[in-house]
């Protein structure tokens, strides 16, 4: 996006308003709490440009093309046009902005889409340039109505000031005419050392209404005549309607009807729980001709012996095959198993859709994609893409779950809605089982590692084979698989990654930081035991082969200072350590683990260095870590869903697909390195380095590597 | 035909009394400030206050509800309440926010019975409330925030 694309757009806001009016009449006949959030908010605002929007009140809004779920989106952008703008923290406000592939596109994806940890990346001088432009054009707005020369124009905290003539002014006043005014062609942005806002510890804007109850999600909009819509789903993969019988579902008061749809079959109802009881009653005879029938056990069982055929080459520098054939090396090898995991978001996928008088459709969800969404609608509902509004909601978290390329949620429940008839608003839901037992997996993977050290105690060689399903869906290398791997930070003179792309009906994607979900774990895990090998010491043994890598070295540096690595441990506990780059940040930890009542390892504290550049909120990136700590650690304690004898889906809920809970979270001590870097992100990359650092101190305390997760499973087996 | 007190007026719920309380709230008097998160009583997304104690509305049936006094998210008041959500605030602790009013109502049941929780009291009384954003860090640290601001 350029700013002459924010300029085109503003002008199209202008001569457009007549359609914007138009819009904004639709949500009347959801005149019953709660409705829905019009992304893009409603017309008493007036736009300086595609993104940032001023009100009467002084408040300004800035339009946030990517979703809020957690990650602290709306903080973050928000921040960005204030301190360009010069305004105050307390008159900023952000709103989901409209679907528009064009003007909101992700500038790392070239459409409209959150993921990647890229929202602050990608907007980092978009958001800037959408803030100082709005500024020039409220300057040249008091200017003119002043009569006093612009250069001579300050503005400090949301106060417009001219100085000689003791003229002062909030920046409502002079909304309207601003707009009118012609955009700077090449706003001047500030240098990072004038900054006022941005590295400071700014109150989320989201927080209030997440604490009182009032934060509008997709699952509350409850407007008058709501239909409630579940789907029952088959318990195998691949799995399609043979026969349906629902009689008895059709007997539950309150069920309203009762159709197949491709991915089942919906119960339709006038509320939740009718719904629910009636899905619970149909009978249904399932084809399983084309559903996945291996288990987990014989899918790894599968994976392993393809560790022998040749791979898709990721890595290919010296010589390993030579390397390993020198004499008088030691080798270390080590096969390692990685399950399917479930995002299991707080809320589950749920859609809201309301036609309009004139047959255009309001959709309300936590759209990743959001265009993609819309493009899916339409095609399902028959109707233009120009005819379906897809208006961003807050979501109940994501993990990656709600970024799916062509939209096969949306797929699910557009079709639900055009069974419907479309003739009453309609929610669509997924349960927790739905959830739980949905796909879109982070995928199961098969690690084998080998590794040589040489008579001077050097590692010489590194051999890595990767199997699993490609997320891309890739019959050649998928770069997703083999991250963190195929560009070992490590200085190793031999290094062969190599990878297998296995097709399962089993749905995969992306799980929060990616492929470093598990080459994190095999990386670090690996060359923790060569060092062990070797008799170094972790902390040492890394520092010595990341010489070319300073980032990586200044987070594991920092971290092990921070938790005065090599000084006094408690009896009983004992520590690991992590360091990995995903996403372009750096993260390093130190963790510090006993073996709990229950046989499994207790993680008491986590140290946790970051390095993401420069930091735009350092509360927000604090947060982030402490929550991928905490979601990194779940998961690879606890969790898996496991394909039984003839491939049924095992788990449902949270009893058997257990999250991390307040007892089990760590205390976690964050710092974050100073950069002058570009920002980078943050909501995965805290992910990655906890698993392998709990599995190392695990290694450390009882002498049992983790070849195989959750270690729960382990411990208990 | 049930009738109980919901955050302080009379209500009357004249449909299937197998409907959860949860649902009851959510689809019938449209607070929905009460999440749905399991519908087994395993996240604690739909804590309220049942007769004074927290309660996962989501397998509790309306029928039980009868003659009591229901407080979800939007009615709950008082000294505890206004200290936990001045601490969630000052801690900024929601993330994603889905599960926070659940949160919320656990920890106000809490400092209501024991107004000086120890980390002990905290994890006993929270572990039935899930986070998959994992904010226990900043949970744990705002109860105890909140505690101490009813001291003074």
């Amino acid at each position: 996006m350029t700013l002459h694309d924010i300029t085109a757009t503003r002008r199209g806001f202008l001569a457009g308003s007549g359609l914007v009016i138009s819009v904004a009449i639709a949500p009347k006949m959801l005149a019953a709490a709660p409705t829905g959030v019009q992304a893009g908010g409603d017309a008493t605002l007036t736009p300086m440009n595609a993104f940032v929007k001023i009100g009467t009140d002084d408040t300004v809004t800035v339009l946030s093309k990517h979703i809020e779920f957690g990650q602290g989106p709306f903080t973050g952008l928000a921040t960005l046009v204030a301190e360009e703008l010069d305004a105050d923290w307390g008159q900023m406000r952000a709103l989901h902005s409209p679907t528009d592939n064009k003007v909101y596109a992700n500038l790392s994806f070239g459409l409209q889409g959150t993921g990647g940890s890229s929202s602050i990346a990608n907007a980092y001088e978009q958001m800037r340039k959408a803030g100082a432009t709005a500024r020039a054009m409220l300057v040249a707005a008091a200017a003119e109505e002043w009569g006093v020369p612009a250069a001579e124009i300050t503005v400090e905290k949301g106060r417009i000031k001219h100085a000689a003539s003791n003229r002062e002014s909030g920046f409502g006043a002079f909304a309207e005419k601003a707009a009118r005014q012609t955009p700077p062609a090449e706003p001047r942005l500030k240098s990072p050392e004038d900054f006022v806002l941005i590295g400071t510890e700014l109150p989320k804007l989201d927080t209030h209404g997440k604490t009182n109850g009032t934060a509008i999600f997709t699952l509350d909009i409850t407007p008058d005549d709501l239909l409630i819509a579940v789907v029952a789903h088959p318990e195998h993969f691949g799995a399609t309607v043979k026969s349906f019988d629902d009689a008895e579902a059709r007997k539950v008061q309150g069920v309203i009807d009762v159709k197949q749809v491709p991915q089942g079959v919906a119960v339709y109802a006038d509320n939740t729980f009718a719904a629910l009881k009636g899905r619970d009653a149909l009978s249904i005879e399932w084809d399983l001709s084309k559903a996945e029938t291996r288990s987990s056990e014989e899918l790894a069982a599968d994976y392993v012996r393809l560790f022998r055929e040749p791979g898709l080459e990721a890595a290919n520098n010296g010589n390993v095959d030579e390397a390993f054939k020198a004499p008088g090396l030691q080798t270390v090898e080590a096969e390692i198993v990685f399950p399917f995991l479930a995002h299991a978001p707080m809320e589950p996928l749920d859609a809201v859709f309301i036609k309009a008088a004139d047959g255009s459709v309001d959709i309300y969800n936590g759209a990743q994609f959001p265009g993609m969404d819309q493009t899916v609608a339409a095609q399902i509902l028959g109707l233009d893409e120009t005819k379906v509004r897809v208006n961003t909601q807050l979501a109940g978290g994501s993990f990656g779950r709600k970024a799916q390329f062509g939209s096969p949620y949306m797929q699910e429940a557009a079709a639900v809605y055009a069974a419907s008839g479309a003739n009453r608003p309609l929610k669509h839901m997924w349960t927790r089982e739905d959830d739980i037992r949905g796909g879109y997996y982070r995928p199961m993977y098969a690690h084998r590692m080998r590794g040589a050290i040489n008579a001077e105690g050097q590692i010489t060689a590194w051999e890595q084979v990767i199997v699993g399903q490609s997320i891309m869906g890739k019959a050649d290398l998928d770069e997703t698989s083999v991250e963190g791997a195929s560009n070992l930070p490590y200085a190793i003179p031999n290094l062969k990654v190599t990878s297998h792309n296995v097709p399962l009906v089993v749905p995969p994607l992306w799980w929060r930081s990616v492929g470093h979900t598990h080459t994190g774990f095999a990386v670090e895990t690996f060359v923790d035991e060569l060092f062990q090998k070797i008799g170094r010491d972790p902390v040492e043994g890394r520092l010595a082969l990341l010489t070319e890598k300073p980032r990586h070295a200044g987070v594991l540096r920092k971290a092990a200072e921070m938790a005065d690595w090599g000084g006094q441990v408690p009896e009983g506990r004992a520590r690991g350590v992590a360091v990995v780059e995903s996403f372009n940040s750096y993260v390093g930890q130190v963790v510090e683990v006993s073996v709990g009542p229950d046989g499994a390892p207790r993680v008491h504290k986590v140290w946790c260095a970051v390095d993401c550049g420069i930091a735009i909120n350092p509360n927000v990136i604090k947060a982030q870590m402490e929550g991928g700590i905490g979601y990194g650690l779940g998961a690879v304690l606890f969790d898996a869903v496991t394909l039984g004898k003839g491939g049924r889906i095992i788990q449902s809920n949270f009893h058997d697909y257990r999250s991390i809970r307040i007892n089990e979270m760590p205390d976690v001590e964050v710092e974050i390195i100073k950069s002058a870097e570009k920002p980078t992100g943050v909501g995965e990359p805290g992910v990655p380095p906890v698993g392998p650092a709990v599995a190392n101190a695990w290694r450390s305390l009882t002498g049992a590597p983790v070849r195989q997760l959750p270690i729960v499973n382990i411990v208990s087996a | 035909m049930v009738t109980f007190t919901l955050n302080g007026q009379e209500r009357t719920f004249d449909g299937d009394p197998d409907t959860p309380l949860l649902w009851v709230v959510r689809d019938f008097e449209k607070l929905t400030g009460t999440k749905y998160g399991c519908g087994v009583a395993q996240c604690g997304a739909c804590t309220v206050h049942l007769d004074g104690m927290p309660r996962r509305s989501c397998i509790t049936p309306i029928s039980m509800v009868e003659g009591s006094e229901v407080v979800t998210i939007e009615g709950v008041s008082g000294k505890e309440a206004d200290a936990v959500k001045t601490a969630w605030a000052g801690l900024d602790v929601p993330q994603c926010g889905y599960c926070q009013s659940g949160q919320v109502m656990s920890a106000v049941a809490l400092l209501q019975m024991v107004p000086k929780p120890t980390d002990a009291d905290i994890d006993g009384a929270m572990a039935g409330n899930i986070c998959r954003c994992a904010t226990y860090h900043r949970i744990r640290a705002a109860i105890h925030n909140a505690a101490s601001s009813m001291e003074g």
